[in-house]
């Protein structure tokens, strides 16, 4: 409805997202849900550091982002398969059991470490395939795939441990998620995952900007166009399938350095993932989203615990509180899709932006003009072209 | 189109949230026993003088779970006299009301049925595998021919259906019941009763004194007084101490806590409660967020699964080690021993899964049993750490110190190898 402050001349044939300075471009970014997911994050950043100012030292905030990363790498993960319009349940179910393999079959034997990660590669390797495979050419619906999957792989941890505990690997192996680079200055340590993630970021944003991503977004839109334009549909979501489940054995990897080996490790990573992913902004059903959204919605829910926990909430409540606050914001993020939608369709011509109100973008209202924008004003490129990259 | 479907995955997701904002809970808690329960414990007459200067100021914690005449009891029975001989602990008991098991005096082989709450934590697997060494060890003796288990993985629906079925159609000569949660399994325990057999409940308790005899060490109110205790004498006025939690609603480990809030709230310690679900990652951010915050003397869990990362979670920030009570399990001492940190370790004698099938050997012979059964439950110190290091040398880092099944037969490859039978 709010169709802005001011209104911009623009030829158009140009993409919308090519139009404008970059300063106008970057507040029509952080209108989006996919852009205020990090303003968003700025803000609950900011409360953590007012209710605890300790939070705000450059050494708290680079372990934060260490702890963080394997969720945020799941959510990574999970954006593949989400943005292709399906759902990867099994993520938690592989996180736990490469956690246990590992924790089983490397002991405290070094010479192991190797050939139990290529182990543990190809295992997830397989995973993603049967997942993939089943969804698309069984036509099993990939809630129910990946939920027999969640399943199935829950019982073999469950046979392999019987529910508890087992002794952790070596340290040296360990070290991947619990060590770092020391005495770095002002910061003190980078720990590795700090350093895994920022990698697998930079390879997903890359992957997403060729072919193959475009390829996944134009599936998870419109498969039927995509497959009529000659692209193999069925690959493409399995490779995604295949990605989610490296993702989730990078996160297993990385949770057995820091936290050891125990059956719940992992317990409930699919929700959290899924969870980040919509928090940032990406349509579930497929075809819209940024990759990096997705890992700055892991962060919100992180700081978002975080500050619940910094605020004292009693232990009997906390779910409680989480759970309301994550429907609040996944419901503005709903509501600030559909706001943007509608001026498009209304009037696909009329082009506005509200520059001067980023902080409120978290909000329903404001951001909702601008999210209609950066996905064309030219309906025909919607799908392959998503706006946000 | 797809845009007027958004609504409803959005509400999917909404669904996925709060799911995933639950997750850290296990499905085992069960709101049901909230309802106080008494621990049969409380009928234990508390022999001797009244409490040593642990004069209750008032009930500050306003907690459900708390019980003064129960928790009076407990901090009696610490330092009671056990019956029996010291080196079988699993024998040994407080003197009390006896059963007498005459009408059950027979010969031959019996068949045991044994209803298991679930072998999900390492506590239970430890004690499960010296149950069956025991079993074995009967068997060959001709006192039990076999012993049918259903395992009712933590589900209260699954135990009592799993308990029916062997009141109807398991030919048992015995029950042997561990229960998941006090309230919802009183009225199945009650049934078994029902049958004239003799029934054995041991570990957590029910509402109802039916059984034969219910086996259990003296409860979560000792851990939660000795642990407390421990960390005030070590901690000054005002520190502060992180209370680890597994999960509510399962009364013995609401009891520890309970008793540990109480005695933290009368010694100005500043003690603050987390759930976290023996998952290790949650523990460390627990930890790291409450660091973050400010200092941390001190770390009090009701159940030591987990110690290990709550340690390295000091190490990881750099930070001195705390005043830390964990459990027996061989994980805790070894880290405990390696990191010089000061620390007790709590037990709830796992040798207490040895007990309910020699009870039913007694009860056969027609030898009258305790009515309830406590078993010792001291902690280990700082001092006799090494000795059960090195008794237990070799032992995987599930394993609990005080299992006691030394003098059985498998002893040790059968707990060193940990294969859950």
């Amino acid at each position: 409805m709010s169709t802005g402050t001011t209104t911009v001349d623009r030829a158009p044939g140009l993409l919308a997202e090519r139009q404008g300075s970059p300063l106008q471009r970057l507040a029509r970014t952080l209108g989006t849900p996919g852009g205020a997911v990090f303003i968003l994050c700025g803000v609950l950043l900011a409360a953590v550091v007012a209710a605890n100012p300790n939070f705000g030292e450059p050494g708290s905030l680079i372990r934060f982002i260490g702890r963080t990363a394997p969720i945020a790498i799941a959510a990574m993960g999970q954006y593949f398969v989400i943005v292709s319009g399906e759902f990867d349940l099994s993520m938690g179910s592989v996180v736990t059991m490469q956690v246990v393999i590992s924790g089983n079959l490397i002991g405290q034997d070094e010479s192991r470490i190797l050939p139990v990660m290529l182990l543990m590669v190809a295992l997830g390797i397989l995973v993603g395939l049967v997942n993939g495979l089943a969804t698309t050419l069984l036509r099993v619906p990939s809630f129910i795939v990946t939920l027999g999957t969640m399943l199935a792989l829950s019982g073999l941890v469950l046979y392999l441990t019987g529910g508890a505990a087992t002794g952790n690997p070596v340290d040296s192996f360990r070290q991947i998620g619990r060590g770092g680079i020391r005495d770095v200055p002002v910061v003190d340590i980078i720990p590795y995952p700090a350093i895994i993630l920022v990698a697998l970021a930079v390879g997903a944003v890359l992957l997403m900007r060729r072919p193959y991503g475009r390829t996944l977004i134009a599936a998870g839109d419109n498969p039927e166009a995509t497959h009529l334009a000659g692209a193999p549909v069925w690959w493409v979501k399995t490779r995604a399938f295949i990605l989610s489940s490296l993702a989730a054995t990078v996160a297993g990897i990385i949770l057995v350095g820091y936290a050891g080996v125990h059956p719940s490790v992992g317990r409930g990573y699919e929700f959290t993932a899924i969870t980040a992913v919509v928090l940032g902004g990406v349509v579930l059903g497929g075809g819209r989203g940024w990759v990096l959204s997705a890992a700055a919605g892991a962060f919100a829910l992180e700081l978002l615990f975080t500050l619940l926990n910094f605020l004292g909430v009693a232990s009997t409540w906390r779910d409680t509180v989480q759970g309301v606050i994550i429907i609040l914001a996944v419901a503005a993020a709903g509501k600030a899709w559909r706001a943007g939608l509608r001026p498009r369709r209304r009037d696909p011509a009329t082009t506005a932006q509200s520059p001067g109100s980023p902080a409120g973008a978290t909000t329903p209202h404001t951001p909702g003009s601008p999210a209609g924008e950066t996905t064309g004003p030219t309906p025909p490129v919607q799908g392959t072209t998503t706006g946000e990259n | 189109m797809r845009r007027k479907m958004l609504t409803a995955p959005l509400a999917a997701v909404a669904a996925l949230a709060m799911l995933a904002a639950c997750s850290t809970d296990d499905s085992l808690d069960d709101p049901a026993t909230s309802e106080s329960a008494e621990d049969p414990a409380g009928e234990e007459p508390a022999e001797g003088g009244e409490d040593e200067g642990e004069e209750p100021a008032e009930d500050g914690s306003s907690d459900d779970w708390f019980d003064q005449a129960v928790y009076d009891t407990q901090y009696e029975q610490r330092t009671a006299t056990f019956e029996g001989d010291p080196n079988a602990p699993h024998l040994q008991y407080i003197d009390g009301p006896m059963t007498d098991t005459s009408e059950f005096a027979s010969e031959g082989a019996k068949k045991v049925c044994f209803s298991n709450a679930s072998i999900s934590n390492p506590w239970r697997q430890t004690g499960w595998i010296t149950m069956n060494e025991q079993l074995k060890v009967l068997q060959e003796s001709g006192v039990i021919s076999e012993m049918e288990t259903r395992d009712a993985q933590d589900d209260d629906n699954t135990q009592i259906a799993d308990i029916d079925y062997f009141i109807n159609e398991g030919n048992c000569d015995a029950f042997v019941i561990s229960p998941s949660s006090t309230a919802a399994l009183t009225p199945a325990v009650e049934r078994a009763c029902d049958t004239g057999l003799p029934v054995v409940v041991f570990d957590r308790g029910v509402e109802t004194d039916c059984a034969t005899t219910f086996i259990h060490p003296i409860g979560g109110f000792a851990w939660g007084i000795d642990t407390a205790e421990f960390l005030v004498d070590n901690l000054e006025e005002g520190d502060k101490v992180v209370a680890l939690r597994i999960l509510p609603g399962v009364d013995v480990l609401e009891h520890r806590w309970a008793a540990a809030e109480k005695i933290f709230s009368e010694n100005g310690i500043e003690a603050v409660d987390y759930f976290t679900g023996a998952d290790p990652t949650e523990i460390k951010k627990i930890i790291s967020d409450e660091l973050a915050k400010g200092d941390v003397q001190g770390v009090w869990m009701d159940a030591g699964d987990g110690a290990v990362a709550a340690i390295e979670a000091f190490e990881d920030a750099g930070v001195d080690y705390p005043v830390m009570t964990g459990e027996d399990e061989m994980s805790f001492l070894r880290k405990w021993e390696e990191t010089g940190l000061t620390g007790l370790a709590p037990v709830y004698s796992n040798f207490q899964w040895r007990t309910p099938l020699l009870a039913v050997e007694k009860i056969f012979a027609g030898e009258e049993i305790p009515t309830e059964w406590v078993l010792p439950q001291t902690p280990i110190t700082e001092a006799e750490r090494a000795d059960f290091l090195a008794a237990n040398e070799g032992m995987p880092d599930g394993h609990y110190a005080k299992f006691g099944g030394e003098d059985l037969p498998g002893y040790p490859q059968v707990w060193q190898e940990r294969v859950i039978p």
